[in-house]
């Protein structure tokens, strides 16, 4: 009876074992654990629920006193009837066990374990079930996360990994190598350009050693000055300095020619991905957010690797050419000199770390300053009707007063920084001057070896305040860099059909069945079974919320059905090639989309090859064309973003030409007319008639009257179809559309659930 | 295609429809006054109604496409810049000398988004009183125009 081979649950917490073990019997196993954690007067205290294969046992927090009368260990044997359930409040889960109508126990939990909770219901079920029927336990097929007990998708726990919110690491950069490697070979010659011009530079103090030694210091001591030598010696100088001259400037260019490239693919890549990911994604994000990251994250990377990584690696090698050139001179000099240099490091790094807080807090602040902006200037018709100008230049100056404090304090640390740099510098060059002097007194080293050595660190010194930047730039560019992947990495929920089925001529017959759609836990569309004839128009009727524009939306295939299918002339949508299948649809918004550019183009969006005769009749059928020509550039007229210029019943009427011109069987009007005044209406209604005839037509309208030319009207409530009918038989009917209709001819607003008994007929 | 078209005493253009109707005061406006000037030009009426639609210059009768072309040239005002001598500063409003198909002349640019990019080497200019100056080909501009104008873009 008994499911023995079953193994232990993995990852039982340890501190238990001891406790639970002298409770267990024979070879009882458990199948099942919950580590609760609140007590009954939720306080965070841990106790254990076990499941076995014959009972439910319950541990109390092991370093709690058990009270009077109360066991710190419960048991309830399986017997029929007994049920566990779950719910919660405020954050509060608790978990109730019943038999029939009485309580035996109850246990509270915070919602981080809801899912383990669910996942220890059903176990729990599967053991009584077992028990009970004497039949072995029922297993999942499916893997399942052995955190949450969610079932894994693609060896991923879709509630555990999503919500790790790791910090960005610097390894991130190197998935950047994706779009880097294209460019390797021009990387590779950059580098070598970059060693040659980094040698170039480390000629001149070299030189200065025989400039000293054979030179100018014979000339004090008497002897006459050798033009031969000088001569090759400056010119030594001036061949080095035209040298490093040109290998820096072609390895400049060459890395910031390749980084650009690396840049802008990686913009381009990330917004094609973008563009393909599915309406939920955005719905979710904030367009700020999208913008900035394709816009100032990839520049970001851009500007870091173009400039700081190779400056930070110019700077290394420099480091270490200088090193092996001062070792093979003199090696105890050497030593000398390089010794402050981890100090020097150190220290500036410290006080970097300390700005960098400082800087970090500053982007804050000022982030604050210009969300003040941002929420007043749309808003400013508001702030202005309420007169609250005053309210909101003062929220502005403390907005600002905040920054200026912040830019204080770390102006304070800041105006210290640049000195103390200097200062330290100026530090290691004296131990450097004073060692270097000892040595000369000692006859161990000419006066050109000193002099080369101070030109030499001297370089070097002033470097290491800008490779002490290095760690925050890649900090920053390794996050930025993250954001980018971010996106990369998300899987449209609309994915493309792995075997596409191509329809030639769609006849637009739309089949619903069972289409079920859920909206995070909120389901919004439930069990809708809808068949809609080739050219037919229905009206979708409902008051807000019911599920209209969910269904147009999941009708336009922007989110896929959680259950159920679509299908058009009998092939799931499915199975279709998105943008094939949208071609087929014409959609017409409550709120006109117009992109910046003319007229014209905008008409022309979704078929960019119109003639412009075409665009003519187009904008003729959606009685746009008269007061297109009446605009100073007429076709050719500019129009921004929201169409400025324009009024919301031209705009409307622009997108329906745009609607028209595409010749789409399937025709998708929300609320086409809900924003326009009763005389526009009619402008519209007109061109709207064009637009349906001989299409298969959905529309949405919040007025009834719009929807005459409907031949059947759906009335939906709460996600159900509660009603479907031409109007006269709606209104016969006297049910939930006749209410509706009523009430829209009293002017007032329209509520489904005046009458919710009749309702309730309506839907059985 | 046959148009009854006339001149009134003032001048003005009057279109008389198949059915004798006589309508004054009509105006002549292009579809696509930039992108395809001689295509597709409509009769408007006083009340704003399209009277006839010309899809094509050419097909009107050498009387009528006169008339039609003398009530267009009266109407539209776009000067062609040919040579931009100066500019009073490289920030905007920025007040340029210009010279256009119709004499020199001054233009007040309000922003930089002002100039409007039309194809790859054609510029519409408003200024500040809304006027519109053409540059049909940024290339055919001098260097000295050419070097002005590239601030501005």
């Amino acid at each position: 009876m008994n499911n023995t081979s079953t193994p232990a649950p993995p990852s039982f917490p340890d501190v238990w074992q001891t406790t639970v073990r002298p409770h267990l019997q024979g070879n009882e196993q458990i199948h099942a654990w919950l580590e609760t954690n609140l007590d009954e007067r939720l306080h965070f205290k841990k106790s254990l629920l076990l499941a076995t294969e014959n009972r439910l046992l319950y541990f109390a927090s092991f370093d709690r006193e058990p009270a009077a009368g109360a066991r710190s260990c419960l048991e309830f044997p399986y017997r029929a009837r007994l049920k566990l359930e779950q719910h919660d409040h405020a954050g509060v889960g608790s978990l109730t066990l019943t038999e029939g109508e009485s309580r035996l126990a109850q246990w509270r939990y915070t919602l981080a374990l809801d899912a383990a909770t669910l996942r220890f219901i059903k176990q729990f079920v599967r053991q009584l079930d077992s028990f009970l029927s004497g039949g072995p336990v029922v297993t999942d097929t499916t893997e399942a996360c052995n955190k949450c007990g969610s079932a894994l998708v693609l060896d991923q726990c879709p509630q555990c990994d999503a919500d790790e919110e790791a910090p960005p690491s610097t390894w991130t950069l190197l998935r950047l190598w994706r779009f880097a490697k294209p460019y390797r070979w021009q990387l590779l010659s950059g580098f070598m350009l970059m060693l040659a011009s980094t040698a170039a530079t480390l000629v001149p103090p070299y030189l200065t050693m025989p400039l000293m030694d054979k030179v100018l210091i014979p000339y004090q001591n008497g002897a006459p000055i050798d033009t031969v030598t000088v001569s090759w010696l400056l010119g030594g100088l001036f061949a080095s300095a035209l040298l490093a001259w040109g290998l820096g400037w072609a390895k400049t260019y060459i890395l910031a020619l390749v980084s650009e490239r690396i840049g802008a693919d990686l913009r381009t890549v990330t917004y094609e991905h973008l563009l393909k990911l599915s309406l939920e994604y955005f719905g979710g994000k904030r367009t700020g957010d999208l913008m900035s990251r394709i816009g100032s994250e990839s520049d970001r990377i851009c500007v870091f690797l173009s400039l700081h990584l190779l400056d930070f690696a110019t700077d290394v090698l420099m480091i270490l050419m200088t090193a092996a050139i001062l070792v093979s001179i003199n090696p105890w000099l050497a030593v000398v000199t390089l010794l402050p240099l981890p100090v020097i490091a150190w220290m500036i790094h410290i006080v970097r770390d300390k700005l960098r807080t400082g800087f970090e807090k500053i982007d804050r602040v000022w982030s604050q300053v210009s969300n003040v902006l941002a929420d007043t200037i749309p808003g400013i018709r508001v702030v202005k009707a309420f007169a609250q100008e005053d309210r909101e230049a003062s929220r502005f100056r403390a907005a600002n007063a905040h920054n200026l404090l912040v830019n204080d304090h770390i102006n304070k640390i800041w105006s210290l920084f640049s000195p103390s740099v200097t200062l330290l510098t100026e530090i290691g060059l004296l131990v450097v001057w004073a060692f270097g002097i000892w040595l000369v007194s000692r006859d161990e080293i000419t006066v050109g070896v000193l002099t080369a050595f101070l030109a030499y660190i001297s370089r070097f010194y002033t470097r290491l305040d800008s490779m002490s930047r290095i760690v925050s730039v890649t900090q920053k560019a390794a996050s930025g860099a993250k954001r980018i992947f971010d996106i990369l990495d998300h899987v449209s929920s609309v994915p493309e059909p792995a075997h596409p089925v191509h329809l030639e001529n769609i006849s637009g017959r739309i089949t619903l069945r069972d289409a079920g759609f859920r909206y995070g836990n909120r389901s919004v569309i439930k069990g809708l079974n809808l068949d809609i004839e080739p050219g037919e128009m229905i009206g979708l009727v409902g008051h807000s919320g019911s599920g209209k524009s969910t269904l147009v939306n999941l009708m336009c295939r922007f989110y896929d059905v959680s259950e159920g299918s679509i299908s058009i002339d009998g092939v799931n949508i499915r199975q279709l090639p998105i943008a094939e299948y949208r071609s087929n649809i014409g959609l017409v918004l409550q709120e006109p989309f117009l992109f910046f550019g003319s007229i014209a183009e905008n008409i022309a969006y979704g078929k960019p090859a119109a003639t412009r005769a075409e665009i003519i009749a187009a904008a003729r059928a959606a009685h746009a064309h008269e007061f297109i020509l009446r605009l100073p550039h007429g076709y050719d007229s500019l129009v921004g973003e929201r169409g400025h210029g324009l009024s919301g019943g031209e705009r409307q009427r622009i997108s329906i030409a745009r609607a028209l011109l595409i010749d789409p069987r399937i025709l998708i009007l929300d609320e086409a007319t809900a924003s326009v005044d009763t005389e526009t209406e009619k402008e519209i209604q007109k061109a709207l008639d064009n637009l349906v005839h001989g299409r298969t037509t959905i529309a949405i309208a919040h007025r009834l009257s719009t929807l005459h030319k409907a031949h059947r009207l759906v009335v939906l409530d709460r996600g159900v179809v509660v009603e479907i009918g031409n109007h006269d038989e709606l209104m016969a009917k006297q049910g939930a559309y006749y209410r509706l209709y009523l009430a829209q001819a009293r002017n007032v607003d329209a509520d489904l659930d005046d009458n919710p008994t009749q309702t309730g007929e309506d839907e059985a | 295609m046959n148009l009854i078209l006339s001149l009134d005493a003032a001048g003005q253009l009057a279109y008389t429809d198949p059915d004798g109707k006589r309508h004054e005061n009509i105006l002549v406006v292009r579809a696509y006054p930039i992108s395809a000037p001689d295509e597709g030009v409509s009769l408007i009426g006083e009340d704003g109604h399209e009277l006839v639609w010309i899809a094509d210059l050419r097909d009107l009768s050498a009387n009528n496409l006169n008339l039609v072309s003398g009530e267009l040239a009266r109407r539209e005002f776009m000067p062609k810049i040919s040579r931009i001598a100066a500019v009073s500063s490289y920030a905007t409003p920025s007040t340029w000398t210009v010279a256009t198909d119709r004499g020199e002349t001054e233009l007040i640019l309000k922003a930089e988004d002002h100039i409007r990019r039309l194809g790859l080497t054609t510029l519409l200019i408003t200024d500040s009183q809304g006027i519109s100056f053409l540059i049909d080909d940024v290339d055919r501009l001098d260097r000295h125009s050419r070097k002005l104008l590239d601030r501005f873009l």
